[in-house]
């Protein structure tokens, strides 16, 4: 490494402890927030998605710098691209699967009548 | 005969063999643990009595406190390959060693938890969510145990290639150091999801 290498590379490393300081906070972040409740008061999605936007970032941060894909070559990219692709039509195809599966919906005689619980309400009995 | 590229740039992906390699590798991790994090959606959607955060019985100190022993274990490893790219080996003995160190004290805390969790009977069978807690964890606690491993290594009898070719052996340290790192970045997305959602 010639000195404008080494100086430039010097750079990086002030870089790695910057990232690695941000890493820090971003984990005191996600669990200060967690203490507290966003959105509707029976639904947990405002919550999840704070959690996964914060791991988000730190994942980029992660793969970024300390795996070097800021810089990186074209086969990589390439590579991740079709990882990426292949990875969300794999949960998509599963998530799908919670909405394909069988009515559960039960009639059940009482008393005067019918009474239909459909398969929300079961979910929601304690 | 010589394996080809480990020190120089294949002309046509520009890369050196073993990074190619390894990033195939962390493409097929991703695939699965993708495939678990997927089952977890599944599971918590489609349970009707999903243990949310206050209901289960996790440390969050512990799961916070072992965050950031990987985190500095990332770094350590950044700091490990940068101490050989700078022609220094005995730092790169000594950020070795504490990435190999934090490791260990990752694994230790883990194996607190899980102890506690099964001495009061708490086990995979006891619920959907310790289900998939213990199978994710689990995986993720032989990933450290499997970098440890090649840290080690790399450490111990490995770094003897420094005499003869060092650049070979910052290659090396290069490779183990993405595998670390991807071991982290899953933990960076376990951790918000079995701890404190």
């Amino acid at each position: 490494m010639d000195t404008h290498d080494l100086a430039a590379f010097k750079r990086h490393i002030r870089l790695y402890i910057g990232v690695f300081v941000a890493l820090l906070i971003a984990t005191v972040i996600t669990v200060a927030v967690s203490y507290f409740h966003f959105g509707h008061e029976d639904s947990h999605v405002g919550n999840v998605t704070i959690a996964l936007i914060i791991a988000g970032a730190k994942a980029f941060l992660v793969a970024a710098f300390f795996m070097h894909l800021s810089s990186e070559k074209r086969a990589i990219y390439t590579l991740l691209v079709f990882t990426s692709l292949f990875c969300l039509v794999m949960l998509g195809l599963t998530v799908y699967g919670h909405y394909d599966t069988p009515d559960l919906t039960q009639w059940t005689q009482s008393g005067d009548g019918m009474v239909i619980r459909t398969t929300e309400e079961l979910r929601h009995e304690p | 005969m010589d394996i080809p590229y480990t020190v120089h740039p294949r002309p046509d992906t520009g890369l050196y063999n073993a990074k190619l390699g390894i990033w195939l590798f962390l493409a097929s991790e991703v695939m699965l643990f993708g495939a678990l994090f997927s089952s977890y959606v599944l599971l918590r959607v489609g349970s009707p009595n999903w243990l949310y955060e206050d209901a289960k019985d996790l440390s969050v100190a512990l799961g916070t406190f072992n965050t950031a022993v990987l985190i500095t274990s990332s770094i350590t490893m950044v700091m490990a390959w940068a101490s050989l790219k700078l022609r220094d080996f005995s730092r790169y003995k000594l950020y070795m060693g504490l990435t190999i160190l934090l490791g260990l004290v990752f694994m230790v805390v883990k194996s607190f938890e899980y102890g506690g969790k099964i001495s009061h009977g708490v086990l995979p069978s006891t619920h959907t969510f310790y289900a998939i807690y213990f199978t994710m964890t689990g995986l993720h606690a032989l990933h450290v145990l499997g970098g440890m491993a090649v840290n080690i290594y790399l450490w111990g009898p490995g770094s003897k290639l420094w005499r003869t070719n060092p650049e070979q052996l910052t290659n090396r340290v290069e490779v183990s150091g993405l595998f670390w790192h991807f071991v982290d970045l899953v933990w960076i997305f376990l951790f918000p999801v079995l701890y404190l959602l």
